[in-house]
This record gives structure tokens, C-alpha cells and sequence, in this order.
């Protein structure tokens, strides 16, 4: 349905919420849309994001993918701003734009000198509300995003151990699903699918939009008044919670690939953030994560890279911040020689030293100096800034968890690591190892080799 | 009208005058030769130091390929007594990172710290270390040496990693670009610690050094730590036994596919264009930003991706270095269609240089390069960038504030002329990795 663009003064009055924390300002309009302004004054510049609280994990089976999808087609034409126009007026204002598709949203952004802001506005309003979703732009870009999985998942080996062991790992959840979808549905993905999609999502109600940088934060809130206030806002459909069931022992699965060297990828459940407040567990496994692999000189590579030599590559992260359930991961790379069971017992027996003793003060302060320390050099992009915003404002935390964060982290003790460490189980763990197949076009030597004879 | 409203918004801007903060680059030269490139900015207490050296793999030997590479990586994998460990810690301790840079002409090094006195010093005594007081431990050597092959082995499994290898052995043979920046796994295995100590000593030196800084800092400050970085590097400039190429003495262009178990081929196509102080370096610049350089404001990605859905990536770009480097034009496909993708590049390649762009297409550049210039300068790390480059290529110090005037006087004429006689669509090298090699 098509919205008319038109100025609706009564709107003006609308503001729900007052500033929430220092130099950040969060209003709401009465359409439902969230606007989320960060001023920073030191480069006449500004980044606007359009968050949408629609990415993979609200999709359907059959039509995986569609989120993505319906990414790319944002730019593909509305009545007022055909095809193509979209990018060729944002580079006309000297702006960088574009847009990317998690398992918790779909954002769209633009950078821009500061006193372009109305352009980018009045393009993503317009989009919000009157995309066109044409049969023959549909037909072309669906083709661009096969290529796309063909690109990223289907010739990157360690992308396709991630889809698979994602598929095993979650039972139930939507997490489950690859974001840029199986590619079985990708080609049987038809335009009416992705005018569903949006239709559903794409709404005033179910975006938030944050800009940053050198903004007069009502200036801003006006504009975003004058472009997205006369939207209208839409019933937005009942989320299913789909809740993982708990796991009833470990999961393992062996992934063939074209590669050379093989990889483990190892996947825990874990907690979510949910109340900033009273939470421990997350905050502990933050720290937990840098303990074991923040820096350098962090247990995993000190001791499987550079003591015991066990790896080329190790990697621990924790993924806590997000819509749907938490995840701990451990990963790495056998040196040659060892092989990818060897290293396997050797994480575990990293995680099992810190469920026994806990982790020392030394490397706490360390892991807490480097949290102190990105908390100011993150000030260095405005873009980042936004990012963080737009990511906590859509899970539906706090903002002012950017505040107390630093506070949070410093206060986590040993005892909390071990005690996030112990609930790293064995029953709570999926396992993917890859197993390297030969690439083509190689007669028993390396391609590198085979290209080097050319000279 | 949206539409309308639109148009003359644009023109409203075109009309006011960006309001560009300018950038106040401090330069001097140590007594021992040494380049320094500052800008004191206070607006975020931290720090940002960078020391590069003329020491990239051009100045590797096809027989010991690898050498630059491995040096530089082992720089911080023990120095002064300090083990790798400890230096870990050390920054570690006091939130501060170091970063490697290091590609066909650099090798270099960048610290970011907090400028609180207490960790500013403490990052700064490890950065000056591994500087000046790389140990070259044996054990560590052969650690860092495994790592490196086994990433050489990994990236066979790339395609676009396979492709790049070996577009650039076409396009310059033995010459120092043609070699892979990590070198091979036969040559790496090769080198023995004293080939990694003889290669400190006679690349990183305090002549050929060149230091970036940005942040905050006083310009007294900075004068006494590049003062103190320079003073104890190896002395002197660098002997290398590296010829230049004359133009004539690159190989012919070829032709070659390389089989590979991927489903999309990874396509580049191109030749040896133009060096870093070319005078047609803006002319080219400008005209590739329409050509491939955009993304969906040029032509190829139009063509390609737009219009046929043939890939998600096209692009075209000039890498321009010390001596002439690439013109590149690449795309990935599914091998099916990789000669039907093939052509639409080189059609579109061939179109934009009998043609030149049109006036709308060369406004649409000019317009996106000047209106974005401010983004290109909003953040302390980029404008570093920009240090290390002007340094490294002793640009004009007025190189940023020169930047949209440059851009600003192309013309049409300059990009048709300049494309007609520094790209020859007739005269290109070609690498297809994937499907069967036929």
C-alpha cells in the first residue's frame, strides 16, 4: 500500500521519551518509529542506519534467505526514485551507502557530510513504504545473490563447517538457518516472497533509525518527523519465541570440502544478555572470551600457538548480544602434524584449567585494560558508534548499557569466569571438524607450485 | 514532488561550500635522515604511531621469496631481552595494539595507545624495541615459518587468493611485483636465521624510515620520539640490488586458466599501468571511479551485476606504486557463465576507452569524490592512512588540501586522452581460476 509523502504537522508534538543518557537522544514518534541520535563534533560528517527488527531468524523454511533478499531489492526502485537511482543520488552528495542482513535485522546506512542528512532521509522513507518489487529486477538480483552464496559459503570451506555445524547445533531456534539462505531456496525464492516479507516488516514501528556524528539531535528528530512521520505504522505479526530444548549430549559432525587444511569449530550454548542489571553469566563469559583470546598473549594462543605449537590458528568468541539464544565458540587450526582430535582435547583442557582454578588476577587486568582502552579508541568511529546503538536498541536492551558496561566488566571476578567456564559441557556442545577433500586441477602438487612454473 | 524536492535540494548544495576541516600536517626530518609526518589532534585521548620502511617483497629474490615477509613478522616475536610472550603482555597490560603492515613495497609497524602517560610510555618502549632490538629467536623462526606455509596451503583453497597470485607473476615475471608477498613454501623453507638478521640490518634502517603520527601528542613530544626511534635503527639508507624495470622488460600478456574445484571462476583481467607520481594519476583516477572504481555508480558493476546479474562483485582499479603497478579489472561467476561475464567486462573496458565518459558520468564522479572528501579524513586512523602514503610516497604535503582542486580540474579530454594511451584493451593478461582449465 502506498503512503502519501506528505508534512503532517500534528506529529511534531509527538516525542514519547525524553533524552535518555548523556549526548545520546532517543525519541520515539507516534508512528512507532525509534530515533536514536549520538552527536559527535569532531568531523563535519554524520552516518544515519536504518535498523529493521527483521532479519534470518524471523524467516520460514522454504523461503530461507528472504531477508537478504529483500536487502538487495531495497534497491531496486520505488515510483518516485527508479532503479539505480537510489546509489547514483546518495554518490551525487558525496555519501557512501549500503546495507547488510543479520540473523537479527536487516540495516541500511548512509555517510554523508553532515548537512546531507535530508537526502538519505527522504530516500530510506521513501523505500519504507513504496518499493516497487518489479518480476524482471526480482528475476536479475536473485541470480546476483546465488552468486553471492557462491562467493562467501559455497567456496570458502570453513564458511560451509560454520552453516553445517549451525544446522546441527540448533535444534529448534531459527539460528539454525544460514542468513543468506540454503541455496535450494534461493532458486525457488519468487518475487511474491519478498513482497510478503516486506510487507510484514517494513514498517515505522518495527525500525529504529540511529544517526551519529556532527547533528543537532532536534534538528534531527524534526527531519525524521518531516520524512518518516506521515508513514503509517502496520500490526506487526506475533513472534514465536521457539525456544531451544535443552541439548541432550554432544552433537559431532565431519564436514568434506575442497582444502587444504583441516579446522575445528567448536560451539557451545550460553547465556544471552537480558537485564543488564542483574545479569552475571554474560558479562563473565565476555571475560572469559578475552581471557582466552583477547589479545597476543591471551591462554589460547600463548599456550596452543606459540608453547605447545599445537595450532597455527586458535579462536575463542562469545556471542552474547543478540535476539535469540547466546553461543560460545572455540576454534583452530591443527599445526602440522597434529590433528584435529589432538587439538580438540587441548581446548577443552584449556576450558577445564579455568572451570579447576579460575583465571589469574594478572590476566583479568589485562582483559579489563583492553575493555578500558576500546571504549576509547571506539570513539574514533562514528560508524561503530551507531552500530552499537542500532545492535542494542534492536535486541531491546537498555541503551545506557553502553555506560555501564565498563562498570559491569570491571567488576567480574575469578570466581565468575570459572563459574561461566563450568557451563562449557560436554552435553551442551556441538562439534564440526573439517575434512579437507583435494581441489581440482592439482596432479598430486599444489596449485601454488603448478603457478610458479609459469615464470 | 519527491523527485523535484530532491533536485533542488542538490542544487542548494552544489551552490555552498563544503565546510572541510583541514588537516595540519607537521613534517621534519631527523638528523639521521628520517622522515616524520605528524598531526596533533586532542579530541580523544590516544595515539597513533606508525614506522614504515621500504622493505616490501619487491625487494625479495625469486630465490629466497618470502624473506621481507618473514622478517617482518618476526619484528615483535622476541625483542630486547623481552620474549613474544612478554611483549604480548606488555601491550596487553595497558589496552595498547600492534599492528603489522606489510605488502609489495612496505614493511611496517603502528601502535595504538591510550595517551595517559603511564600506558602511552609503557606501549611506546615495546614499539621502540621491536625496532630497534628484533632477536630473530631460532625456535620462534621455524613456529612463524610453519604458520606461514600453512596459511600459503589454506589460501590454495581460495580461488580469488589463486587468482591474485597469479595475475601478478603474469604481469610482472621475475620482476619484484610478480613474486607473492608471502613467498613459497620451497623458498620460505630455505631461510636460515642469519638471511633474517642481514635483511633487518640492511632494510629497516633510520635513512629510509618514515614515522606517522596522529593524536595526542605535543609537537615537543613527537619531535623526542622520533628522535629516539630513529636514532636506533641501523644507520644509513638501504643497498638493495633491485633494478627497476623499464617498461619494455615486462612479460608479454598471456592467457591463463587454472582449474580449481570452486563453482564460481575468479576472473582478473588487466596489465601494468601507472605509478604512484604518474601526472596522470587524476585523470585515470577519476575516469576508473566511472569505469569500475564506484560500485554501482560505474560501469562495469552496471553492466555485470545490474543489468545481468553475472556477479555480485565487478570492479576495476588502478594500484598505483612506486613503479608503474596494475590496472585490475575483476568479477567472480559461476563457471558456466564465465566467458559470457568475461565479455561484457571487456566490452565495457574497451567501450570506456574509445569513449571516454560521458559529461553526466564525469559530473556524477566529480560530485561523489569532492562531497565525500570529509569522510575520507573524519577519523584518526584514516587520516594515519593518509600519513604512512604521503610519507611513503613523498606526496605533496598539500596532498589532502590539494585533493578535491586536482579532482575538480579533470576533464574529459584528460580522461579520454590518458585511458587511449595507458590502457589497452588489445593488450591485456588474463587469469580464470576455476572449472576445468581449458
Amino acid at each position: 500500500m502506498k503512503i502519501p509523502m506528505r508534512f503532517n504537522p500534528a506529529l511534531l508534538l509527538a516525542i514519547l521519551a525524553a533524552p535518555a543518557f548523556s549526548a545520546v537522544t532517543d525519541v520515539t514518534l507516534d508512528n512507532g518509529l525509534r530515533v536514536i541520535v549520538k552527536e559527535d563534533h569532531r568531523a563535519p560528517v554524520a552516518v544515519s542506519q536504518l535498523w529493521y527488527k527483521a532479519g534470518s531468524m524471523d524467516e520460514f523454511n522454504g523461503t530461507t534467505g528472504v531477508a537478504h533478499v529483500l536487502e538487495h531489492m531495497m534497491f531496486q526502485g520505488t515510483e518516485k526514485v527508479p532503479e539505480g537511482q537510489f546509489s547514483k543520488l546518495i554518490a551525487a552528495a558525496g555519501g557512501k551507502e549500503n546495507a547488510f542482513t543479520n540473523r537479527d535485522e536487516t540495516v541500511y546506512f548512509q555517510q554523508l557530510q553532515k548537512d546531507r542528512l535530508p537526502i538519505a532521509f527522504g530516500l530510506e522513507a521513501d523505500r519504507m513504504a513504496n518499493l516497487q518489487l518489479k518480476d524482471e529486477s526480482f528475476a536479475k538480483e536473485i541470480q546476483v545473490v546465488m552468486e553471492e552464496r557462491r562467493m562467501r559459503t559455497e567456496d570458502n570451506p570453513q564458511s560451509i563447517l560454520y552453516e553445517q555445524l549451525m544446522s546441527v547445533a540448533f535444534q529448534e531456534h531459527p539460528y539454525r538457518r544460514p542468513i543468506i539462505g540454503w541455496m535450494n531456496d534461493l532458486e525457488s525464492l519468487k518475487a511474491q516472497d519478498a513482497r510478503d516479507w516486506y510487507a510484514r516488516w517494513y514498517a515505522p514501528n518495527n525500525a529504529t533509525l540511529v544517526v551519529a556524528g556532527d547533528v543537532n539531535p532536534q534538528e534531527v528528530i524534526a527531519l525524521a518527523k518531516k520524512e518518516f512521520g506521515s508513514l503509517a505504522r502496520k500490526a506487526l505479526p506475533v513472534r514465536k519465541p521457539q525456544d531451544e530444548p535443552e541439548q541432550r549430549g554432544v552433537k559431532r559432525i565431519n564436514v568434506k570440502a575442497p582444502a587444504k587444511l583441516p579446522y575445528l569449530l567448536m560451539a557451545f550454548h550460553a547465556p544471552t544478555l537480558r537485564d543488564p542489571e542483574k545479569d552475571v553469566a554474560p558479562w563473565a563469559f565476555m571475560i572469559l572470551a578475552g581471557v582466552l583470546n583477547g589479545n597476543d598473549s591471551a591462554r589460547l594462543n600463548k599456550v596452543l600457538v606459540k608453547e605447545k605449537r599445537i595450532a597455527v590458528d586458535v579462536g575463542a568468541g562469545y556471542d552474547g548480544m543478540s535476539r535469540g539464544p547466546g553461543m560460545f565458540f572455540l576454534e583452530g587450526t591443527p599445526a602440522q602434524g597434529k590433528s584435529v582430535a589432538e587439538l580438540e582435547r587441548s581446548l577443552k583442557s584449556e576450558i577445564a584449567r579455568i572451570q579447576k582454578e579460575g583465571v589469574s588476577e594478572k590476566e583479568l587486568n589485562r582483559v579489563k585494560a583492553q575493555v578500558i582502552a576500546g571504549d576509547v579508541f571506539q570513539r574514533d568511529s562514528i560508524f561503530y558508534q551507531a552500530m552499537q546503538l542500532g545492535e542494542i536498541a534492536t535486541i531491546g536492551l537498555p541503551l545506557d548499557l553502553l555506560d555501564k558496561r565498563l562498570d559491569k566488566l570491571k567488576a567480574v571476578t575469578s570466581e565468575q569466569v570459572r563459574e561461566a567456564a563450568k557451563l562449557l559441557k560436554e552435553d551442551n556442545l556441538a562439534i564440526a571438524t573439517l575434512d579437507p577433500q583435494p581441489i581440482k586441477g592439482e596432479p598430486g602438487k599444489s596449485t601454488l607450485e603448478g603457478v610458479g612454473n609459469v615464470r | 514532488m519527491f523527485a523535484n524536492r530532491f533536485l533542488l535540494s542538490l542544487t542548494a548544495l552544489a551552490l555552498c561550500l563544503p565546510a572541510i576541516a583541514g588537516v595540519n600536517i607537521q613534517n621534519w626530518e631527523t638528523p639521521q635522515g628520517t622522515r616524520v609526518y605528524f598531526v596533533e589532534n586532542h579530541d580523544i585521548p590516544m595515539l597513533d604511531v606508525a614506522v614504515d620502511f621500504p622493505a616490501g617483497s619487491r625487494f625479495d629474490t625469486p630465490e629466497m621469496s618470502g624473506l621481507a615477509a618473514l622478517t617482518h613478522g618476526m619484528l615483535d616475536q622476541g625483542a630486547g631481552g623481552m620474549s613474544d610472550i612478554v611483549i604480548a603482555q606488555r601491550l596487553a597490560d595497558v589496552g595498547a595494539s600492534l599492528s603489522g603492515l606489510f605488502d609489495r613495497e612496505r614493511a611496517g609497524a603502528s601502535l595504538r595507545t591510550l595517551s595517559s602517560v603511564r600506558e602511552r610510555d609503557a606501549a611506546l618502549d615495546v614499539l621502540v624495541t621491536v625496532l630497534q632490538k628484533p632477536e630473530f629467536p631460532q625456535s620462534i623462526i621455524q613456529r612463524e615459518r610453519a604458520r606461514m606455509i600453512a596459511a600459503l596451503r589454506e589460501a590454495e583453497s581460495r580461488p580469488g587468493d589463486v587468482a591474485e597470485k597469479a595475475f601478478y607473476q603474469e604481469l610482472y615475471g621475475n620482476h619484484g611485483y610478480g613474486l607473492p608477498e608471502t613467498g613459497t613454501i620451497p623458498t620460505l623453507s630455505k631461510l636460515k636465521r642469519s638471511d633474517l638478521q642481514n635483511w633487518y640490518r640492511n632494510y629497516y634502517r633510520a635513512g629510509d624510515a618514515i614515522i606517522s603520527m596522529m593524536g595526542d601528542m605535543t609537537r615537543a613530544e613527537a619531535e623526542q620520539l622520533a628522535l629516539r626511534i630513529s636514532s636506533g635503527l641501523p644507520q644509513g639508507r638501504a643497498t638493495s640490488s633491485y633494478k627497476p624495470t623499464l617498461e619494455a622488460k615486462y612479460p608479454l600478456p598471456q592467457e591463463k586458466r587454472i582449474a580449481h574445484s570452486s563453482t564460481q571462476s575468479h576472473v582478473l583481467l588487466g596489465q601494468v599501468a601507472m605509478a604512484r607520481k604518474d601526472p596522470d594519476y587524476f585523470a585515470l583516477y577519476v575516469g576508473n571511479h566511472v569505469l569500475g572504481g564506484s560500485g554501482f555508480n560505474s560501469r562495469i558493476l552496471d553492466e555485470v551485476r545490474q543489468k545481468r546479474g553475472f556477479a555480485y562483485s565487478a570492479y576495476s582499479y588502478f594500484f598505483p606504486l612506486v613503479e608503474p603497478g596494475p590496472f585490475v579489472i575483476g568479477l567472480q561467476t559461476k563457471v558456466s557463465q564465465t566467458n559470457d561475464a568475461l565479455n561484457v567486462a571487456r566490452e565495457t573496458v574497451s567501450k570506456f576507452v574509445t569513449e571516454g565518459p560521458s559529461s553526466a558520468e564525469l559530473k556524477q564522479a566529480k560530485d561523489n569524490l569532492i562531497g565525500g572528501f570529509p569522510l575520507r579524513i573524519d577519523s584518526n586512523s584514516e587520516i594515519l592512512g593518509y600519513l604512512r602514503a604521503i610519507g611513503f610516497y613523498q606526496l605533496p604535503l598539500t596532498y589532502l588540501d590539494d585533493w578535491t582542486k586536482n579532482v575538480d580540474a579533470v576533464t574529459l579530454d584528460q580522461i579520454r586522452d590518458a585511458f587511449r594511451r595507458r590502457v589497452n584493451p588489445e593488450k591485456m593478461s588474463l587469469v580464470i581460476v576455476g572449472g576445468d582449465a581449458r
